[in-house]
């Protein structure tokens, strides 16, 4: 019933894919060019004319994706056949510069290719893998939700440590006015969330607050802090941090699944910001290619 | 007696106003009752700016007071000046409370002391009904309302909100952002409420936001003169009474529907079906002589409709004689029917002709004929094909049809004059079960399903005809291949319809297999208890039949039958259905053949028990009432969004489908769109009938739509919104290189629109390739598919 990219329709798209790099490859090994196999001979230009037609199919992918009443194909199956001709290109464009490389226009152009090939394999990767991912870490609720009950629980945490003491208060209040989910880039592939910190903060608050046990309960857990805090303070209190440090951890676990909700999201989104300039510098170079081979030539 | 009007009317809607400015216009002395302090209550309360339309648009308005389509501020304000102009005896605040017939006129009591005489009442009471007060001492307090129209306005009040219904919750959870709020139930839980405003009423009571006192009933509300607060509502709670300070108390107990007061003033109603209107006379009168029913009340939903009644009715009580507004809208109709001479006389030739419209009243008739289409069908043309999905019912003037019955064998049965077909699909909600072709010369009465609906629920000898002919013909086709007339007759006389509500077991596993049941309306499950657990094993559609395998094995049920949605059925006991049986060896051989393919199914489920899990997952989502739905593969789904942005970009602007909301179950995502229901929540209550079924099954929302948003309201799946048109936008490629105009699937509505219409997914029905959420996504995570795959589905998915 679903079908992913790759077993569209039977693997159609691989099959022309194979059938193609084969017609190239027994071309390419029948093919007697004059000197060194190269762009200049029949087959190269051939070939150079197939590759560069492609390249500009590929690119229209980004069209059709958008052209939403459009009623050639499904966008499933032109993703598929984008990725398995857009790997076959890779084959193409060596067999057609008859695998020569050198400090010029035209392996700029192949470099710029096979970047763009390259990042549209972690896409390819990125696709098949994350999503199913992306679903446990959420686990039936959404982000949305997930980042309200944050909110709420921000609200019942400040609430709770009011009660407590006026310290408590300030530490919680400070780690949540500083916490931040997503960001920039960098936040939101490395999953960074400072919910840690919050715990951190109350941790320091709670021993600062009771001098005698500075030094040598430092390294300990927060419950045994607790546990320790219940012999002086009184039983309210300590039932109020209990429940504090409840709310804390949920928090905590809350938010670095938005975190990683967050990271997993950027993940399927970030190579298409190589992806897509650079294959708009191919079209650039790809230009530059063709013009200088009809004007040297 | 001078102070006895001739007319008094009852409300001042539409039907109400048109027939009292009517009659001031001609001088008749009348009175205009109206409860609340202004005309046209629920109009009045339409949001500010709403635009009201003016359909049916063919049909012309009658009435000394004007009428189009327009903003509510310019009808209301044209009303207002119009029964200013004519004089028009207006008494505000007067809630009537009883109608009493004297003997040449009626006695209304106003409230409890005051009364009024008249000779003719016309009742435009509508539909809403009066707002329940809160019946306490007190509850006249400035303080007390009973309507909120922005919680916004609120702030840093103790507001009270009485009631445990929805509106009382969205108002009670809306204040709370801004006041102290306690919400007061009589019961111990908020029963009537939707899914979603429970969970956010619970949510806010156990986070302490809002304060709510179960089980509790007001006793009494005072006035403070001291203190902060103006007033205090006294509550009788189970632990004892108390007292709440309060700012303001909100009563939401909503409205008392007008049946029981039109029931008290002697008017009839034909059955306890809650859509039941009485039955009227061509001349509006009821079966309370004197007493005339226009409006909605009387099965008149539309502003424009009401006035004309409204205006008619006048002259009616006048005795004169007025051709009704909808005069040329029946004489265009029947002109196409051969041999037409005048209205009446083709009313009458379908009445003698059509008997089950023999017992409808002559203005159920006009009605009806009025929503039907007359077809004349050349020979041979095909009405419907087998598994269309249009519901409309036929009744055969003149002529023949003929019934495909047998696909394969070509077998063809006739339907001769006075004959009706269609009521399969209009009962089940499902597909055609066979095509139909006319025969020579035949003339036919097309009705749309909401009309038909309407008939049979309204007139009860309708129904029961309606309703034989549908189990006769249901066992003929499923069991009668082989058999005689007789044979099938006896059959049909043991069988009875039951109903089911969602989640009623219909028989258990190890019960005596007693009966069989022939599914009619809705769905079931099929489950077994395997080590203690339900393993559901499949899903059973309208239209076929479960517990024949007790029943010709005579032995105890192997499995257990479950409604899936609220559901009827055809019970056919077994003794009867074993005689069948045993004199025909073929069906024998037949049900023989369908029981073992049915236990060779179960036990490839059986192995594959998640796949079972997924379909009690989705059965709980609605399936089951589904005809095709929208499912997302969740391991597939890159979360583009690609799939909302093909639905905005094909439909003006707003996407009908919530890709990320919705529940998951094994990576099954059922989005937010709509399941395009057997049975459509939405069309149940659409004034403009502009809701309707397209052959393949589409359930989609017609441009006649008047934005009255009772869809949007019914659908228990919240796919429906109301939406403005957006603005011209600039093509792709110029947005795409040149970053022109809003990108693709946004492109928020013209703010400034208040003519909002309701919008859904109508699967892409006019756009070719199908849907295109599911063209445009580009992993293969979302598909489309039937209930009818669903054991396949889930088969696939299960292991």
């Amino acid at each position: 019933m679903h079908d992913s990219i790759l077993d569209y329709r039977g693997f159609r798209y691989l099959w022309t894919a194979l059938i193609l790099s084969i017609g190239s490859i027994v071309a390419y090994l029948w093919h007697d060019p004059i000197g060194v196999p190269n762009g200049g001979s029949w087959l190269g230009y051939t070939l150079g004319t197939i590759g560069a037609l492609l390249i500009l199919w590929l690119l229209w992918f980004g069209v059709r994706k958008r052209r939403y009443s459009g009623a050639t194909g499904s966008v499933r199956g032109w993703l598929s056949a984008h990725v398995y001709l857009g790997s076959t290109l890779i084959l193409i464009a060596f067999l057609h510069a008859g695998f020569q490389v050198g400090w010029n226009i035209h392996t700029l152009a192949l470099v710029l290719m096979l970047l763009v090939i390259f990042s549209g394999f972690f896409g390819v990767y990125a696709y098949l893998r994350y999503p199913a991912m992306m679903t446990r870490n959420r686990a039936d609720s959404t982000r949305d939700a997930m980042v309200a009950e944050i909110r709420e629980l921000d609200g019942q945490t400040l609430q709770l440590a009011d009660k407590v003491d006026k310290s408590i208060h300030d530490a919680i209040l400070s780690s949540i006015q500083h916490s931040q989910l997503g960001g920039g880039v960098w936040a939101q592939l490395t999953a960074r969330d400072d919910s840690a910190m919050a715990l951190a903060k109350l941790k320091e608050a709670v021993l600062k607050n009771d001098g005698d046990a500075k030094q040598s309960k430092s390294g300990q857990t927060m419950v045994m802090m607790v546990d320790f805090l219940a012999n002086q303070a009184n039983d309210t209190q300590s039932e109020n941090l209990r429940r504090l440090i409840d709310l804390v951890s949920r928090k905590r676990a809350l938010a670095s699944r938005v975190a990683r909700d967050i990271q997993l999201q950027a993940l399927m989104e970030i190579w298409l910001y190589i992806h897509i300039p650079l294959s708009l510098g191919l079209l650039g170079a790809l230009t530059a290619h063709v013009l200088s081979v009809f004007f040297y030539w | 007696m001078s102070d006895i009007f001739e007319i008094a009317i009852v409300g001042s809607g539409p039907g109400g106003i048109s027939a009292a400015a009517r009659a001031a216009e001609l001088k008749v002395s009348h009175v205009l009752l109206e409860a609340a302090p202004h005309l046209s209550n629920t109009i009045y309360r339409y949001q500010k700016g709403k635009h009201v339309m003016a359909e049916p648009e063919a049909l012309p308005l009658r009435s000394p007071l004007e009428f189009s389509a327009g903003s509510r501020e310019v009808i209301l304000g044209a009303w207002d000046e119009g029964v200013a102009k004519l004089g028009v005896n207006v008494r505000h605040g007067a809630e009537i409370t009883a109608i009493k017939k004297l003997d040449d006129h009626f006695e209304l009591s106003i409230g409890r002391k005051d009364k009024v005489l008249a000779k003719n009442i016309v009742l435009g009471v509508g539909l809403q009904g009066n707002i329940r007060r809160l019946g306490v001492p007190g509850d006249d307090a400035p303080f007390v309302q009973y309507t909120l129209d922005d919680p916004d306005e609120y702030e840093g009040e103790t507001i009270i909100v009485v009631g445990a219904g929805d509106a009382a919750i969205e108002n009670a959870v809306a204040l709370s952002k801004q006041n102290q709020v306690v919400v007061v139930n009589r019961r111990d839980e908020f029963a009537r409420a939707k899914e979603g405003n429970l969970r956010a009423i619970s949510k806010a009571i156990e986070d302490g936001v809002i304060e709510c006192y179960f089980g509790t009933a007001p006793e009494r509300v005072d006035k403070l003169s001291v203190g902060r607060k103006p007033g205090r509502l006294i509550l009788n709670t189970p632990k004892g009474r108390a007292q709440v300070l309060c700012d303001r108390i909100i009563g939401r107990l909503g409205a008392n529907p007008p049946r029981a007061f039109v029931e008290a003033c002697g008017v009839v109603f034909p059955n306890a079906d809650p859509s039941a209107v009485p039955a009227i006379s061509a001349k509006y009168e009821s079966n309370v002589p004197g007493l005339y029913i226009v409006g909605a009340l009387g099965g008149y939903p539309l502003i424009k409709q009401a006035m004309n009644q409204g205006y008619e009715v006048v002259e009616y009580i006048l005795g004169r004689s007025v051709e009704p507004a909808d005069e040329p809208l029946l004489r265009a109709k029947f002109q196409t029917m051969p041999g037409f001479s005048s209205v009446s006389a083709a009313l009458e030739k379908v009445q003698s002709s059509v008997p089950l419209l023999a017992t409808i009243t002559p203005l159920q008739l006009r009605e009806f004929m009025i929503d039907s289409g007359i077809r004349t069908p050349k020979s041979g043309e095909v009405l419907f094909k087998r598994n269309d999905y249009t519901n409309s019912f036929y009744c055969i003037v003149e002529g023949q049809v003929e019934v495909l019955v047998d696909e394969a064998g070509g077998k063809r049965v006739a339907l001769g004059p006075g004959e009706f077909f269609g009521e399969m699909s209009l009962i089940s909600g499902r597909r055609r079960s066979a095509t139909v072709y006319a025969g020579a010369n035949c003339v036919l009465i097309e009705t749309p399903r909401r009309s038909m609906t309407k008939l049979i629920n309204s007139v009860d000898a309708v129904k029961k005809l309606v309703d034989r002919t549908f189990v006769e013909r249901a066992i003929r086709a499923r069991f009668g291949d082989e058999a005689t007339a007789t044979q099938i007759k006896e059959v049909v006389s043991g069988a009875t319809l039951q109903r089911f509500k969602a989640g009623e077991t219909l028989f258990r596993e190890g019960d005596e297999g007693d009966c069989l049941h022939l599914v009619r309306v809705g769905s079931l499950t099929i489950s077994r208890t395997i080590g203690g657990r339900d393993i559901v094993l499949s899903y059973v559609p309208a239209g076929n039949y479960v517990g024949e395998m007790a029943v010709i094995g005579g032995s105890k049920r192997s499995a257990t039958a479950k409604a899936a949605v609220a559901t009827e059925t055809i019970r056919v006991e077994r003794d009867a259905f074993r005689k069948l049986m045993n004199t025909n060896p073929l069906l024998r051989a037949k049900l023989a053949q369908e029981v073992k393919q049915r236990t060779a199914e179960n036990i490839t489920m059986q192995a594959a028990a998640s796949g079972g899990d997924i379909i009690s997952f989705l059965v709980g989502q609605g399936l089951g009432e589904a005809t095709d739905v929208l499912l997302i593969d969740e391991s597939l789904c890159v979360r583009c969004d690609n799939c909302e942005k093909a639905c905005a970009e094909t439909h003006g602007g707003t996407s009908r489908l919530d890709r990320e909301a919705g529940p998951t179950f094994a990576n099954v995502h059922v989005p937010t769109s709509c399941r395009h229901c057997e049975h459509p929540h939405c069309m149940k209550d659409c004034p403009a009938d502009a809701i309707h079924r397209a052959p393949n099954g589409e359930v989609y929302i017609a441009d006649n739509c008047i934005g009255c948003g009772n869809c949007e309201r019914n659908c228990p799946y919240g796919v429906i919104h109301m939406s403005a048109k957006p603005k011209k936008k600039p093509g792709l490629l110029q947005w795409l290189l040149l970053g022109a105009g809003p990108g693709p699937g946004e492109s928020p509505y013209d703010p400034d629109s208040h003519e909002k219409k309701a919008v859904k997914c109508d699967m892409c029905k006019d756009i070719k390739g199908g849907a295109s959420c599911v063209r445009a996504c580009p992993t293969g995570a979302a598909i489309r598919i039937s209930p009818e795959q669903l054991p396949e589905y889930a088969f696939a998915r299960g292991p």
